[in-house]
């Protein structure tokens, strides 16, 4: 945690304690979310995903390569934000205890989010946010393709949407590895550094908790491990046509599910929430 | 980057259907398959487009602004070509 965040925490005090139903002590602020049902905390943490990498893909606008670049990350940014307006909006209401959008993205802290850590490692160089894009989409395409058949209508309703826009990230983020890695020597040598930082991230992607694997059971929620004959057959596709070697299986990351994140995360949520905190409500 | 590694492409969009391809602009893309990507990033984030081409800007060959009295002056005068004496049904639509 930032010595920025913490002295967010403490500006922001009187304004939480003011909502009705808010939490009302920090420390409870992940174990608040793991006690709610086992529904809310999977939508929060699909929303999490969306949003944490949602908000690292925007910090490059006004920094991309090039100016087509510079509209099309932004643009990646705001599918992905887009998702996680529908996944919290849901979230809260399952909740039921008055917190909006805005209250789950910007009113919890980095121990209450549940994004997988692939979401939040730093943008890099354009071939590690090319990566990152390769590795997160090429799962959640076929994850929302599932989800469409869930038998919770809010979710098989926001997956339809969201399937397209994946389909595109895959696409966008595919072609560009490929030319990433079968193109220049620096290219090449960028390309693979970041497929090789990046690859411990990836079977955190699989995994799922008892809760979610009880809405497995019920037909709510997608059997993550379903999910890597496609992952697979994608990520094999685009790394050979890149000339780019698979890793070798390794020790794999995880925690984020529970809180648990790298440095990176509580950095990017001061940046990401230190407006709403300082003005509570605020609206542009 | 060069223009030889990102040359410049023409974008084409069509919004609608039944109506031609426009010029919407241009995008610097390495390849045809990235220049049309690019051109849907740039273009076409408001709704705006059925369909995109993309062209390579050197498969163009355009006029040279110099000969445009030759060319173009010439009709000036010419205002029978204009179809404005008479109505047009408003079945045909779009002409």
């Amino acid at each position: 945690m930032s010595s920025t965040t913490a002295a967010l925490q403490s500006r922001r005090a009187p304004a939480r304690k003011a909502k009705a139903g808010g939490r009302t002590s920090r420390p409870a602020a992940g174990k608040a979310d793991a006690a709610s049902s086992p529904l809310f905390s999977y939508v929060v943490s699909l929303a999490d995903d969306a949003l944490v990498l949602g908000h690292r893909l925007s910090e490059w606008t006004g920094y991309a390569p090039t100016l087509e670049e510079d509209i099309a990350l932004p643009n990646l940014a705001l599918d992905l934000i887009g998702q996680a307006r529908f996944f919290y909006a849901y979230a809260g209401e399952i909740e039921g205890k008055g917190r909006d959008e805005d209250a789950l993205a910007y009113l919890r802290d980095e121990h209450g989010f549940s994004n997988v850590l692939l979401a939040e490692q730093p943008n890099g160089d354009f071939a590690a946010t090319m990566l990152r894009q390769l590795l997160y989409a090429a799962f959640m395409h076929p994850y929302f393709q599932a989800l469409t058949a869930s038998k919770d209508a809010r979710l098989a309703e926001i997956a339809a949407k969201a399937v397209k826009e994946m389909a595109y990230h895959v696409r966008h983020s595919a072609e560009w590895v490929i030319r990433l890695g079968d193109g220049t020597e620096e290219s090449r040598r960028r390309a693979a550094a970041a497929l090789d930082e990046l690859w411990m991230y990836t079977g955190e992607l699989f995994e799922m908790g008892e809760g979610e694997r009880a809405l497995v059971g019920a037909g709510v929620a997608v059997d993550r491990e379903s999910i890597r004959p496609a992952w697979d057959a994608t990520i094999n596709r685009v790394l050979a046509e890149a000339t780019l070697e698979r890793p070798a299986p390794c020790g794999m990351q995880s925690g984020g599910r529970a809180g648990r994140h790298t440095e990176y995360l509580g950095r990017m949520l001061a940046e990401m929430q230190v407006l709403h905190r300082a003005h509570p409500g605020v609206t542009w | 980057m060069s223009e030889t590694m990102m040359p410049l492409w023409e974008v084409f969009i069509r919004n609608r259907s039944g109506l031609p391809h426009k010029h919407a602009g241009s995008v610097h893309a390495p390849d045809a398959a990235m220049a049309l990507q690019a051109a849907r990033d740039v273009y076409t984030r408001r709704g705006e487009s059925v369909s995109v081409w993309v062209v390579p800007s050197s498969a163009i060959t355009a006029s040279d602004p110099a000969d445009k009295d030759e060319l173009f002056e010439p009709t000036g005068t010419k205002v029978y070509r204009h179809p404005t004496f008479y109505e047009v049904p408003e079945e045909v639509g779009h002409m």
